[in-house]
């Protein structure tokens, strides 16, 4: 069964001189478990799409169903609680809370679906051991580095136990050995826990782990190849 | 763990947060002090007011205080003192004959309030005699004592036996004078007081203003505690139906004026320096937020509900005046009660000061009932003000907020 579908969906925005098409007609099915690279030049509506995949902005026509939830039909407060529940989100600047230690960032995100702060607490602390980062539990964002804190921006996404993860240029700021560690550990939560992983990239060596490359260019899908196997043997390794 | 959110929040910039937290402590601690030192100026005027000038209830003819003549009388004083002085709370009574009178020494002359009072009973209802500087209070003159006020001393040039003559229209209408010497002159803080206020004793003036027997024009009643204000007055009011029986609220428009009127220029005061730091906590807030739009859209982006987002933002705002405050009003507090046992002193200003009835040592004192008020008042300062910055962040689309960099 799909987890998301996407049905002929347009985004314009109305420039001040001209409207820009950013997002032009895109259908898309993404399957449960997928573990999919969204590709295209800077400009072609990478992060267009993802915000609308994310519920976190409004397409201008079209749908995007999430578990068959119609997106368009929930109100405002409603699509902010289906984020909460339903979709973790990574973002490219790591987006942590400053003022909060590493576990508290997790457990944040947990606070804000009212789980008992006992439980958060174990869970947070289980999620950051399990992105490697079990000795920085209270760390500020500020002593992290980029790698760490976007993994612990992983965990914060998963805290929420969504069934999928967007994540729109996650390793565009890391270095090219964070950038590995960083989807080894994406990988092998996509491969154990079955989580749905959405991923914009530039980055061709990110884009060699995906087990599905959807490229867009001009807000259109022009090519769209699921290479499950080579994802399968990565993760195996 | 909003709360906490919002706590680590303030201090991100943590030199403006404490200026806006400074502001409100120093204007806090203006405002409450300030509450301080004028309620123990009002106190002390009262309290003087009270037990000096008009004791706590007076009864009068219906018509005498407002035509102010000798015909105007009260029937059967003695047997009326009497009954009043049976009454729970009341500790002293003392009736008293009431008269406009010119009072003239060699030298000059001058219009006067002439009292005609029982010395001794006079000492239950008012603490005048403790005032006295020169003489005594109706001892050491045998014929015609009289007590005079230190102003009204200088003014006629007399001093203690000097014979002064004072002279009215008496109960049938004839103009009528006696020769007084001086027992004693007063001298209270109140000059205008000391100046218009002469005493002679009762007899004294009963002979020279051919007063029915047992007449008067005022009974003065002293009570043990204020607390018994409404119920004697209440009881006086029922015992004597065609008499008139004012408290001291009323029988000095300026003390009921102290009493009541002066709470709402403090109120004015206070809310003009919340207003004040209002805007500063406005302009913070708005800063703060304009600063992590981005975060506010991620916020948004993960889950966090605009009630939420704007509950975050009022705590960091009722933070920081709640901080700000609770030490300015400590201090207005503590500031308080060092200087009401110190007393601060204005010997520099005495005249003016003494000119308006007021003494030249001011004894700070605690309002509780206006500092709770205050304190409601931060709060809601503190809510308010943080209203239009965090509809503001509500206004943010999260897509948009998280592009900003
Ligand atoms: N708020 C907006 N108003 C107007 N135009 C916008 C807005 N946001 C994006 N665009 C335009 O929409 C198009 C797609 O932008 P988008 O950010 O989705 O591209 P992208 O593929 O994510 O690019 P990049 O790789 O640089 O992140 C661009 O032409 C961009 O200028
Ligand atoms: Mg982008």
């Amino acid at each position: 069964m799909s987890i998301i579908t996407i049905n002929d969906l347009h985004k314009v925005y109305d420039g001040t001189q001209v409207e820009v098409h950013a997002v032009n007609g895109v259908t898309l099915n993404i399957e449960e478990g997928e573990f999919s690279a969204l590709v295209g030049p800077s400009g072609s509506g990478k992060t267009t799409l993802m915000n609308m995949l994310g519920g976190l902005d409004r397409p201008t026509s079209g749908q995007v169903l999430i578990n068959g939830t119609d997106l368009s039909q929930l109100k405002d407060s409603e699509l902010i609680d289906f984020r909460l529940h339903h979709i973790g989100f990574v973002f490219q600047s790591y987006n942590l809370i400053p003022v909060l230690t590493a576990l508290e960032n997790v457990e944040f995100i947990m606070h804000l679906q009212g789980v008992p702060s006992a439980e958060r607490h174990a869970r947070a602390r289980e999620l950051l051991e399990a992105v490697g980062l079990g000795d920085r539990l209270n760390s500020r964002p500020g002593q992290l580095s980029g790698g760490q804190q976007q993994r612990v921006a992983v965990a914060r996404a998963l805290a929420s136990k969504p069934r999928y993860v967007l994540a729109d240029e996650p390793t565009a700021n890391l270095d090219s050995h964070s950038t590995e560690n960083l989807l080894d550990i994406m990988e092998e939560l996509n491969h154990k826990e079955n989580i749905t992983f959405v991923f914009s990239t530039h980055d061709a060596r990110v884009v060699k782990k995906a087990h599905r490359v959807i490229v867009l260019e001009d807000g259109k899908v022009i090519s769209d190849e699921v290479r499950e196997k080579v994802g399968a043997s990565n993760s195996n390794e | 763990m909003i709360i906490h959110v919002a706590w680590k929040n303030i201090w991100r910039n943590p030199t403006r947060s404490l200026v806006v937290i400074l502001a409100m402590v120093v204007g806090m601690f203006a405002g409450i002090f300030m509450v301080s030192f004028a309620k123990g100026m009002m106190k002390e005027r009262l309290n003087r007011g009270i037990e000096t000038e008009v004791s706590h209830i007076q009864i009068h003819h219906p018509k005498f205080r407002e035509a102010d003549e000798l015909k105007y009388q009260i029937n059967d004083v003695f047997q009326k003192t009497k009954d009043i002085e049976k009454i729970e709370g009341v500790n002293g009574v003392s009736p008293r004959i009431v008269v406009q009178a010119m009072v003239a020494s060699a030298e000059t002359g001058s219009g006067v309030k002439l009292i005609g009072t029982n010395p001794d009973r006079e000492k239950t209802v008012s603490n005048l005699y403790t005032y006295i500087k020169k003489g005594k209070w109706f001892e050491g003159i045998s014929r015609n004592p009289v007590v005079i006020g230190q102003k009204l001393a200088e003014k006629l040039n007399v001093h203690v036996r000097s014979k002064i003559v004072l002279t009215f229209q008496d109960d049938e209408g004839n103009i009528t004078s006696g020769a007084f010497r001086i027992a004693g002159i007063y001298q209270t803080v109140n000059t205008s007081f000391d100046e218009t206020h002469v005493y002679v004793r009762f007899k004294d003036l009963d002979q020279l203003a051919a007063l029915p027997q047992g007449a008067a024009q005022e009974i003065a009643v002293h009570l043990s505690s204020q607390k018994y204000l409404n119920q004697v007055k209440n009881k006086l009011s029922d015992m004597y139906p065609n008499l008139e029986v004012l408290t001291w609220k009323k029988l000095n428009p300026e003390f009921g004026y102290i009493n009541d009127v002066y709470d709402y220029y403090l109120y004015v005061f206070i809310i003009i320096i919340l207003l004040a730091l209002g805007f500063g906590i406005v302009n913070t807030i708005l800063m703060a937020i304009l600063e992590r739009v981005k975060e506010l859209g991620m916020l948004m982006a993960i889950g966090m509900k605009k009630g939420r987002v704007f509950r975050m933002i009022m705590w960091e705002s009722v933070m920081m005046s709640i901080i700000g405050g609770t030490i300015g009003v400590g201090i207005g507090l503590l500031v308080t009660i060092w200087t009401n046992h110190t007393g601060i002193s204005f010997d520099s200003y005495k005249t003016g000061f003494e000119a308006l009835g007021y003494g030249t040592t001011v004894h700070p004192i605690i309002d509780w009932g206006i500092t709770i008020n205050v304190m409601i008042l931060v709060f809601v300062t503190g809510i308010v003000a943080a209203i239009y910055p965090a509809l503001k962040a509500l206004k943010l689309n999260p897509a948009e907020a998280l592009r900003t960099e």
